[in-house]
């Protein structure tokens, strides 16, 4: 419990059933990218709606410095710092990239009661929510309605709108799910860019992607922490092959094989 | 100038000219129609821009008229000030402590729940002795308009009633325009889009909503107001559920989501309703067909007809 900014303590979450996450020990820092990896269904996405409040946790604990949020709701989590994107797009999909990112942006100067001035004309929310989508490479696409973009786009926009609620803390859901290699780059590109000021949480099935960006990565199946370490350690770890690569798993490179899953 | 603005004044002058060339009887029309455009468009704040569809909203029209009946004296002249501003205090604090409970649900539950609580408001009035019953209140007085001992018009002359109307149905016309433009209107909007999202990006949206819900409430509550001061009463019909079912139909029929779709609507609904009843004693099953029929062919409503008219000539994009 060093200096992180967000720790979790035996965090769990139970459908029926199922474990989808079990007494999971996580720590995010500042300045530092953490990639989540594993197969489908191993709790990777119910992690992030954990930590962002989407869903209420069965056991456990999550603190963000220093204080317990574990019951706090979504929108109270966003405002005191924590961002999140969606694996499956969710933007506001009749309105222009820029007023989704206007939205997200005035989520931090809400002025409710300020209902004589018009909106649009609030200087410092709308340079707020350029500078948001000029940082996602979205600047020539500000009056485009949402729905009209690409579906790389709409994964840029996504981003965008985090980014413009200023947060220290970013939980991103597959940002790369469906994109071209191009745009993909340039996600990448971004990350790296936003990492040494933000404190990161990455789910992501690209394999080149996560090594090419993450200081850490914790490998889950069945909802358990398999391992955790630094991607050489991960990359080296015979019980992430093993649950890769299937039980008699050669030597074969996890970033050659589980690529582009 | 803007082609809206343009619009909009000449709707303006025909509205303010009227009185000149009408009969008193089409006067007193039209004040009705206008006094349903502002409840109309109070409506479409909740239905049209923070997507939650009310079928009780004719509570706080009914609450708004018997503030009127129940504070105006026996023997003399209610102060329209005063009792204006009371009015559209109760029926927006009524308004909240109903959303308070109502704006937790969602979709068809909103419905059913709205409908129930503006039953409950609707049986208080009908049943106790505190609204008198079926028959609501009827008042000896108009309101008087009174600043510092002057009168500034006289509320039993139909045309002073209607200019009254009319400056009212701007003022609300207006106050939501802003509204809507204003970082809380914005707000509203996105919840109406993505409510998940709005919450997630740190919006509190059932605060959001409450106010939405509180802030029709109170508009309502002016027309229900404006109603029992132009025709002197309250009674219990004006909570109905039928009253909520028709304002809810103007907005089809006008165009949801659009402050001139309400009033368009308004208009068009008492227009029909007089024309069918005028030709046929069912002009419930013409004015039914109609509004299947507009659903089907125009489901933006008549607001959208210019629109419409306009990509069909010369395939100008679709705009706000």
């Amino acid at each position: 419990m060093s200096d992180a900014i967000l720790a979790t303590t035996d965090l769990s979450r139970r459908f029926g059933g199922l474990m989808a996450v079990a007494s999971v020990a996580i720590e995010l820092h500042r300045g530092k990218l953490h990639a989540v990896l594993g197969p489908n269904g191993a709790g990777k996405t119910t992690l992030i709606n954990l930590l962002s409040g989407d869903l209420p946790s069965s056991r456990g604990s999550i603190r963000y410095k220093g204080d317990d949020i574990t019951r706090l709701s979504p929108d109270r989590r966003s405002r005191i710092g924590i961002g999140r994107s969606y694996q499956k797009t969710n933007i506001f999909q009749a309105f222009t990239a820029f007023e989704n990112c206007r939205l997200a942006a005035q989520s931090r100067a809400p002025r409710p009661l300020a209902i004589a001035t018009d909106a649009l004309r609030h200087t410092p929310v709308c340079d707020a929510a350029r500078k948001a989508l000029a940082a996602a490479g979205l600047a020539e696409r500000g009056e485009w309605i949402a729905s009209t973009l690409s579906h790389g786009e709409q994964r840029q926009l996504e981003i965008a709108m985090v980014l413009a609620t200023a947060p220290e803390v970013l939980l991103l859901d597959e940002p790369l799910a469906g994109m071209g290699a191009e745009e993909a780059r340039r996600m990448v590109e971004l990350l790296k860019k936003i990492t040494p000021e933000h404190a990161i949480l990455l789910v992501e099935h690209d394999m080149d992607a996560v090594f090419a960006v993450a200081d850490v990565i914790t490998v889950m199946v069945n909802g358990q922490v398999l391992e955790s370490g630094e991607p050489a350690q991960i990359r080296a770890s015979p019980a992430v092959r093993a649950a890769y690569l299937g039980e008699d798993a050669g030597a074969g490179d996890l970033t050659e094989r589980g690529s582009r899953a | 100038m803007k082609r809206s603005k343009i619009a909009l004044l000449i709707a303006l002058a025909l509205l303010a000219l009227f009185p000149l060339v009408g009969a008193t009887f089409y006067t007193e029309l039209v004040t009705k129609v206008m006094i349903l455009a502002i409840f109309a468009l109070s409506l479409d704040l909740l239905v049209g821009y923070t997507g939650l569809v009310s079928f009780g909203h004719a509570a706080y029209f009914g609450v708004g008229a018997y503030a009127l009946a129940l504070l105006a004296p026996k023997y003399e002249a209610a102060n329209l000030w005063l009792t204006l501003g009371a009015a559209i205090g109760i029926a927006g604090l009524a308004a909240l402590l109903v959303g308070m409970f109502v704006v937790r649900v969602k979709g068809i539950y909103f419905i059913m729940v709205t409908l129930a609580f503006a039953q409950m408001f609707y049986f208080v009035f009908h049943d106790t002795k505190f609204g008198r019953g079926s028959d609501g209140i009827s008042m000896n007085f108009k309101p008087e308009a009174t600043i510092g001992g002057v009168n500034l018009f006289d509320l039993g002359n139909p045309t002073h009633v209607y200019y009254l109307v009319l400056v009212a149905l701007l003022a609300v016309f207006l106050f939501l325009r802003a509204l809507l433009r204003s970082p809380f209107g914005r707000a509203l909007q996105g919840i109406r889009s993505n409510e998940h999202r709005m919450r997630s990006l740190g919006y509190p949206v059932y605060r959001y909503k409450l106010a939405s819900f509180a802030i029709a409430g109170a508009l309502a509550g002016f027309a229900g107001y404006l109603s029992a001061m132009q025709f002197g009463f309250a009674n219990p019909e004006l909570l109905s559920w039928h009253q909520s079912g028709n304002v809810l139909l103007m907005l089809i029929l006008g165009g949801i989501g659009s402050l001139y779709g309400a009033v368009i609507g308004a208009f068009a609904f008492v227009a029909l309703q007089e024309l069918y009843s005028y030709v046929t004693t069912h002009w419930q099953l013409l004015l039914g067909a109609t509004i299947i029929a507009l659903v089907i062919f125009l489901p933006g409503g008549l607001a959208s007809v210019m629109g419409r008219f306009k990509r069909t000539l010369v395939g100008e994009p679709e705009d706000e």
